[in-house]
């Protein structure tokens, strides 16, 4: 690392802030300093540049400001950059289609993604994905993700795109997965904040960011009764049942 | 009145007595329901020929309608009102089947709901509270009720009462005929940082906030000015009277500024309508002492990041006790994401409890915020707990009890 503080970036909060996924950046740099590191934790809002990180996250929001931060942050470059030169990145919902090639505005016309994923987001056809939803991740050591998606978007993965995971409950992409995961990038429908019911993800997305795969486990007694509830609570209704059948 | 809405409205009165002595809730749905499905159109009938005033707003519309109605009931009038909360259609045909022909009423509206209450009961005034993020998981997105609302009040003939420092209420409102802003305050502003009329920024300043489309905030008509834990309502001649109310918090002030100006739209002189909602000591129960198990409890509802940022205010200045209640029911929202919008960190160093449905939720929410906490299940237990752990500290200070919208309701059901 350049810099003597590890920094984590939440990208325009005041446009991406709209479903709580702020917590994510105070997860992380929360069990970043709690294994000695130096943090520095920087809410970025979109009328000022954004600083180069090493670790950012982008969060849901509504269509109209979604569509202001794609342009801004294509315009700008910034994040681009980047993740070209090994930055880590957890975008959520709106975040996550914005990585994307395109995602649908409010009025269903396609509006430009940065093409980081390749990945088309396209308005649903049937209601909107709104619920509990469980994910078996395809990140070594992450396990089963548990989260709240709550979107209208279904996501067309290309070739190069390999999904997050496979769903064991839940909507996702549309496809049976959710997500997509690229080198030391990571989109997700996740809500809830995601890394507040997945401390295993939080500690990845630091390992990618730090350069380290030795921290050191932390007392994660609250997080993994979080987990185990909400895990519970989606896989043992009759709903998800269904689903898995289908 | 039609025979079939006369039909409706006696068995909307039945049924509500029958639910309310089953226990069955606080009885106004299910007659509501009965009474719509036995006389449909019968709301425009109830409502054709009264007062009706109609609140609404994402936090402070049950209170408000309280202090509302407690305006207009000066004079020994009565006044008709949605008292519990059922703030959908079904809840106004139940309490517009209430009271003789000409009695006045004040309606509670849910915000997605208001447009077509706007419509079907044609209101003599309509008052708009505060647009910001709540249950995102069944309701649309903010922006998107602003725009609703917009294309409703343009058409209406009701003169709007608006809180004039809430861009998107600004949005909703601007194109009514009968406009009258108040400076009600909006302490949130985490949804109203992108301009609802052209999507550009807006650029708030300590009073006022501005848009480089033009869009910007209305002169009001009157202001709540607050200085050190008092409110005064300044109009815009200059005039200042204190407001002062039984209830505590500094957004309830400026709820009773914005029905004191409903009020003065219809005949009610502003120190008269100040001197009736004074009075009100609770409503539905909020900022009402129990006892929980022989522990003395102040509860609260806080359902959502806004309204949890204005208890905040009422709660974080003391050292007693707190139990924070979370519930994801479907009245609650099903995604408690949320509460990682709320800033916490105001309660680190005092005893505190968390509990309710979602209490696991809110324990890694407040381990987060640096906020040494217990966990327990049940909100009463929680309650003597969190007494308990007060008493150590302090000279047996209430335990402030802050709960969302279900989690609230329970605890009002077990304490007494
Ligand atoms: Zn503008």
């Amino acid at each position: 690392m350049a810099r003597s503080a590890l920094r984590i970036v939440v990208v325009y909060p005041d446009l991406l802030g709209t479903y709580g996924d702020g917590g994510n950046g105070v997860i992380l740099a929360s069990r970043a300093r709690r294994r000695g590191f130096e943090v520095d934790l920087v809410e970025a809002a979109s009328d000022r540049p954004l600083p180069r990180a090493d670790l950012y996250t982008l969060g849901g929001g509504e269509d109209a400001p979604q569509v202001q931060a794609a342009e801004r942050l294509g315009a700008e470059g910034v994040l681009a950059a980047a993740v070209a030169e090994g930055a880590a990145v957890l975008a959520v919902c709106a975040g996550y289609q914005i990585l994307g090639k395109s995602f649908p505005t409010a009025e269903g016309t396609a509006s430009p993604g940065l093409g980081l994923f390749e990945v088309a987001t396209e308005k649903g056809t049937g209601a909107r994905a709104v619920g509990e939803i469980v994910v078996e991740a395809a990140v070594p050591t992450v396990g089963l993700l548990t989260g709240f998606e709550n979107h209208g978007g279904v996501s067309v993965r290309g070739p190069s795109a390999g999904a997050l995971g496979t769903l064991r409950r839940g909507s996702g992409n549309g496809d049976g997965t959710d997500g997509v995961w690229s080198g030391r990038l990571v989109g997700t429908y996740l809500h809830g904040p995601v890394l507040a019911r997945n401390p295993a993800l939080a500690d990845v997305l630091l390992s990618w960011a730090t350069g380290r795969d030795d921290l050191a486990p932390l007392d994660d007694r609250r997080e993994e009764a979080l987990r185990a509830e909400r895990l519970e609570a989606a896989l043992s209704s009759p709903l998800s049942m269904l689903r898995r059948r289908r | 009145m039609r025979l079939r809405t006369r039909l409706g409205a006696g068995v909307a009165g039945a049924l509500n007595g029958v639910s309310r002595r089953l226990g069955l809730g606080r009885g106004t749905v299910l007659g509501g329901r009965a009474g719509m499905a036995i006389a449909p159109g019968a709301l425009a009938e109830l409502a054709a020929g009264r007062l009706v005033a109609l609140v609404s707003g994402t936090n402070g519309k049950t209170t408000t309608t309280a202090l509302l109605a407690a305006a207009l009931e000066v004079g020994g009038r009565r006044v008709v009102t949605n008292s519990t909360g059922s703030n959908m259609p079904a809840g106004h045909f139940a309490a517009l089947a209430q009271g003789a022909g000409g009695t006045p009423v004040v309606l509670e509206v849910d915000e997605g709901y208001l447009p077509g209450s706007v419509e079907t009961l044609e209101p003599k005034v309509v008052v708009l509270l505060n647009l910001s993020r709540d249950q995102l998981d069944r309701s649309n997105e903010v922006r998107m009720v602003a725009g609703r609302w917009r294309r409703a009040l343009a058409g209406s003939r009701a003169t709007v009462v608006a809180n004039a420092d809430d861009p998107l209420v600004v949005y909703g409102a601007e194109l009514a005929g009968s406009l009258l802003w108040v400076a009600g305050g909006a302490r949130w502003r985490a949804d109203a940082a992108g301009c609802p009329a052209c999507g550009g920024r807006i650029e708030y300043s300590v009073d006022s906030w501005s848009c480089r489309c033009g869009f910007t905030r209305p002169r009001p008509e009157v202001s709540a000015v607050e200085e050190a834990g008092t409110t005064t309502a300044v109009f815009a001649d200059g005039r200042r009277l204190p407001v002062t109310l039984a209830i505590p918090g500094a957004f309830n002030r400026r709820n009773a500024l914005m029905a004191m100006a409903a009020a003065g739209a219809l005949g009610v002189p502003a120190e008269v309508a100040l001197a009736a909602m004074g009075r009100i000591e609770g409503v539905a129960g909020r900022f009402s002492l129990r006892r929980v198990q022989g522990v003395l409890t102040r509860v609260l509802l806080a359902k959502n990041p806004a309204g949890w940022e204005e208890l905040l205010d009422v709660v974080a200045p003391g050292t007693g006790p707190v139990v924070v209640a979370i519930n994801a029911r479907i009245a609650d929202g099903r995604d408690p994401s949320w509460l990682w919008d709320v800033p916490f960190e105001r309660l680190a160093g005092r005893p505190v409890v968390a509990t309710g449905e979602r209490s696991a939720d809110v324990s890694v929410r407040l381990h987060y915020a640096g906020v040494e906490h217990q966990r327990v299940g049940d909100p009463a237990q929680a309650v003597v707990l969190a007494g308990r752990l007060g008493a150590a500290g302090a000279d047996g200070e209430a335990v402030e009890f802050i709960g969302n919208y279900t989690a609230f309701h329970d605890l009002l059901r077990v304490g007494a």
